[in-house]
C-alpha cells in the first residue's frame, strides 16, 4: 500500500512517516503544494494524508485536482483547526474522512485502515489475529469459528486494538475512540480498566493476549 | 434632568429677581414721572386760575373743596414772606369712592392788587396700592409668558438643534461591541456635534476592531498550538514503543503524555470558548432533552459505574428548545462532568426535567459554592490537575448564547439548573 503525506511540519511529517512505515506502508511525503502537485500527478497512491494549510496552497485545491484528473486515491484532510465547516467542505468535496490536530497514533492507523479497507474490500474484510477473526462492518466476532458476544464498547476496544496490532495504543487515545471526546476531561482513565478485564475473561479462548503497558496504555499481539 | 431644561431652569430662576429688581425700579420711575406731571397741571391750575378773577371770587366760599379743586384764603404779609411753596400728599374723602383716597395738594401764594393770597390747589391721585397691584399682576403674566417662551423654544427649537447629540447618545446606548453594526452618524452642521461623532466613530470604531482582535487572537492561538502539542504527543508515542525502555522510563513518558494531554484540553476548550462567542454554530435545530439526557447518560455509564455513582433521571415533562445540537450536548456534557469530578464517591447524581427546568445535582463538598467565581474560566474549585476550570464557564457561555440561564443553589446538595425561557 502506498501512502503519500503532504505536511508543511518537518516534524509532524517525520512522526506520521514513521509511525505508518512500521505498519509497513510504503510512504512518500511532498512538504508544499507545489511538490504534491507533481507528485499526485505522476504517482497513483492508496491514501493521501492532506493538510490543509501548505506554505504555498491551499490543501482543498488538491483535492479538486484529484478530482478533475479522476484520481481515486482516497483522501484523509489533515487539519489544525478543527472547524466544522472545514469538515464540511473537505467531506464534501472528495475527502474520505477527516483528522484534527493532535491526534493519537493509534487514531491515525484506525482512519487509514478503515478508509482503505472501505476502498478495496467495500466492508466485507476480515480481521485475524491468531484464531480470532472480526467484521467490522457486521460487528461479529468468533474465536474458531464459535461467536463470541462483545457489547458495543467491548467491540469497539477489540477493534482498535486489533487495528494497530502489536502496537502501543495509549490509554487516552483508546478513551477517546471508544468513548469519545467528551470523555476525555473526566477523572483518569482508570474506568478502562474494567472494559478490559470483561474483555479479557470473554477472549480467553483467543490466541491474543492484551498486555497492559504501565503508565500508559494497552498493546494488543499474538500469542507466540 | 434633561440637559434642555437644565439651562431654562437656571435662566428661569435668573429672572425672578431680575424681574423683582426691575419692577421697583420701573414702579418708582413711573411714580416719579406721575407726580412730575400731576406737578405741572397743579401750577398750571394755578396760573390759569390767576389768569380769571371770576374763579378767584369763587374759590373764597370753596369751603373743604366741594365747589372746585382750588381754594384760595387771606394771608398776612409776614406769612406770604416766609411761605414756600410746597407739593404734598393727603387724604380725602371722595364721594364716589366713599372712601378717603389720596390727592396731591399744591399749596403756593400769590399778590393781587396789595392783598396777600394763599392758593390750595388738589388733584387726585394716582392709589399706589392699587398700581403696586397691577403691577405685579402683569409681572406675573410676563413671567410667566417667558417661563411658556422658554420652555416651548427649548422644545421645538433647542430639541431640533440638539438631534444630532440625542441621536448619538441613542444610538450609543445600544451600541454593543460584540455585534457588527457600526454607528450610524448623520451630518450635521454645528462643529462641536460634528466632533463628537466623528470622535465617537472613531473609538467605537477602534474598540470594535481591538475587541475583535482580542477575540481572534485566542482562536488563532490556540490554532498554532495544535501543531507542536501533535508532534510532541505523537513523538513521544512513538518513543515509548521502543522496547528497551524501563518501566521507570515509561511511567515518566506515561506522566507527560498525560500533561500533553491536559495542554490539549485546555486548549481545545479555549478554542470552543472563543468558537461559541465568535457565534460559530450557526445551525439550531429543535432538541430533545430527555432523548439527549439519556443519550448522556449512556455515554458516561462506564465512567458512573467506575466511580459507583448511582445517576437517577426523573422525567416530568417533555423539554425541546431551539438551539444547536452539539452545544446543546457540549452543555449537559460539562454539567455532567462536574458533577461526576466533583461529587464524592459511591453518591447519587439526579438529573430530573421539570416544567422549564433541568436540574443537575450532586452531593459534594458540604458548602455552598462561590456562584460569583463558579462560572468563571480558570476558577478551580481543588486543584485536581483533570479539571481545566473552564467546563462551567462553557456551559455559561452556550447558555448566554441561547438566552438560557444556568444558576446555581446549594442545600445539602449541588444543584446546577438551567432555565429555558
Amino acid at each position: 500500500m502506498k501512502i503519500l503525506i503532504v505536511e508543511d511540519e518537518p516534524q509532524m511529517l517525520e512522526n506520521m512517516k514513521q509511525t505508518l512505515e512500521l505498519e509497513h506502508y510504503t510512504v512518500e511525503s511532498a512538504s508544499d503544494y507545489s511538490v504534491a502537485v507533481n507528485k499526485i500527478s505522476n504517482y497513483d497512491y492508496d491514501c493521501i494524508l492532506l493538510d490543509i494549510n501548505l506554505p504555498d496552497g491551499n490543501g482543498f485545491d488538491l483535492l479538486t485536482k484529484l478530482k478533475t484528473m479522476k484520481k481515486a486515491d482516497a483522501v484523509i484532510v489533515v487539519s489544525a483547526k478543527n472547524s466544522l465547516d472545514d469538515k464540511l467542505f473537505g467531506l464534501n468535496n472528495g475527502a474520505d474522512d477527516y483528522l484534527a490536530k493532535p491526534f493519537h497514533m493509534a487514531e491515525l492507523h484506525a482512519r487509514v485502515k478503515a478508509v482503505l479497507r472501505r476502498k478495496y474490500f467495500e466492508g466485507n474484510k476480515l480481521m485475524q489475529v491468531g484464531n480470532l477473526q472480526i467484521e467490522p462492518e457486521n460487528r461479529n466476532t468468533n474465536i474458531d469459528g464459535e461467536e463470541i458476544v462483545l457489547n458495543r464498547k467491548e467491540f469497539d476496544i477489540l477493534l482498535y486494538l486489533m487495528t494497530n496490532k502489536s502496537r502501543l495504543v495509549t490509554k487516552a487515545a483508546l478513551a477517546e475512540h471508544v468513548w469519545g471526546d467528551h470523555i476525555d476531561q473526566a477523572d483518569s482513565f482508570d474506568f478502562i480498566y474494567s472494559q478490559i478485564k470483561n474483555l479479557r475473561k470473554k477472549l480467553e479462548k483467543a490466541t491474543l493476549t492484551i498486555e497492559a503497558v504501565y503508565g500508559i496504555g494497552y498493546k494488543l499481539d499474538f500469542v507466540k | 434632568m434633561k440637559l434642555l431644561n437644565y439651562t431654562s431652569k437656571y435662566l428661569l430662576i435668573l429672572l425672578v429677581p431680575l424681574i423683582t429688581i426691575w419692577a421697583v425700579i420701573f414702579y418708582y420711575a413711573l411714580l416719579d414721572e406721575i407726580y412730575d406731571s400731576l406737578d405741572d397741571g397743579l401750577e398750571n391750575q394755578k396760573v390759569m386760575v390767576l389768569e380769571h378773577p371770576e374763579l378767584i371770587e369763587s374759590a373764597f366760599e370753596n369751603q373743604n373743596f366741594k365747589k372746585g379743586n382750588h381754594v384760595i384764603e387771606k394771608i398776612g404779609e409776614q406769612e406770604y414772606h416766609n411761605f414756600e411753596e410746597s407739593y404734598r400728599d393727603s387724604l380725602m374723602y371722595m364721594q364716589n369712592e366713599k372712601d378717603y383716597e389720596p390727592v396731591r395738594v399744591f399749596e403756593s401764594t400769590f399778590k393781587d392788587s396789595g392783598a396777600y393770597y394763599k392758593i390750595k390747589i388738589i388733584t387726585s391721585m394716582v392709589e399706589e396700592d392699587d398700581l403696586i397691584k397691577n403691577l405685579a399682576t402683569y409681572l406675573i403674566i410676563l413671567y410667566l409668558l417667558i417661563l411658556i417662551s422658554i420652555v416651548s423654544l427649548n422644545n421645538f427649537v433647542l430639541r431640533k438643534i440638539w438631534k444630532p447629540f440625542y441621536s448619538l447618545i441613542d444610538q450609543l446606548k445600544s451600541f454593543r461591541i460584540e455585534n457588527e453594526t457600526t454607528l450610524k452618524i448623520n451630518k450635521t452642521d454645528i462643529d462641536e456635534f460634528e466632533l463628537l461623532n466623528q470622535t465617537m466613530e472613531q473609538l467605537t470604531e477602534k474598540s470594535r476592531k481591538s475587541y475583535l482582535n482580542q477575540k481572534h487572537f485566542i482562536e488563532n492561538a490556540s490554532h498554532e498550538l495544535q501543531t507542536p502539542l501533535a508532534i510532541s504527543i505523537n513523538k513521544l508515542e512513538l518513543f515509548s514503543e521502543k522496547n528497551d525502555l524501563t518501566e521507570e522510563q515509561l511511567k515518566d513518558v506515561g506522566f507527560v503524555l498525560d500533561n500533553l494531554a491536559r495542554l490539549t484540553r485546555l486548549n481545545k476548550s479555549l478554542l470552543l470558548l472563543s468558537k461559541i462567542e465568535n457565534q460559530q454554530f450557526v445551525e439550531v435545530e429543535r432538541v430533545d432533552f430527555e432523548s439527549l439526557v439519556n443519550h448522556i447518560a449512556q455515554d458516561f455509564e462506564d465512567l458512573l459505574l467506575h466511580k459507583g455513582t448511582t445517576l437517577n433521571i426523573v422525567v416530568k415533562n417533555e423539554l425541546q428548545y431551539q438551539m444547536n445540537k452539539d452545544l446543546a450536548i457540549i452543555m449537559l456534557t460539562n454539567l455532567m462532568k462536574n458533577a461526576i469530578v466533583h461529587g464524592v464517591k459511591q453518591g447519587t447524581i439526579n438529573i430530573v426535567i421539570l416544567g422549564k427546568q433541568l436540574i443537575l445535582s450532586n452531593y459534594g463538598v458540604n458548602h455552598a459554592l462561590d456562584d460569583d467565581k463558579l462560572f468563571s474560566r480558570f476558577e478551580k474549585m481543588n486543584t485536581d490537575s483533570r479539571s481545566t476550570g473552564l467546563g462551567l464557564a462553557i456551559a455559561k457561555a452556550i447558555t448566554q448564547k441561547y438566552q438560557l440561564q444556568l444558576n446555581y443553589t446549594y442545600s445539602t446538595i449541588h444543584n446546577f439548573i438551567v432555565v429555558f425561557p
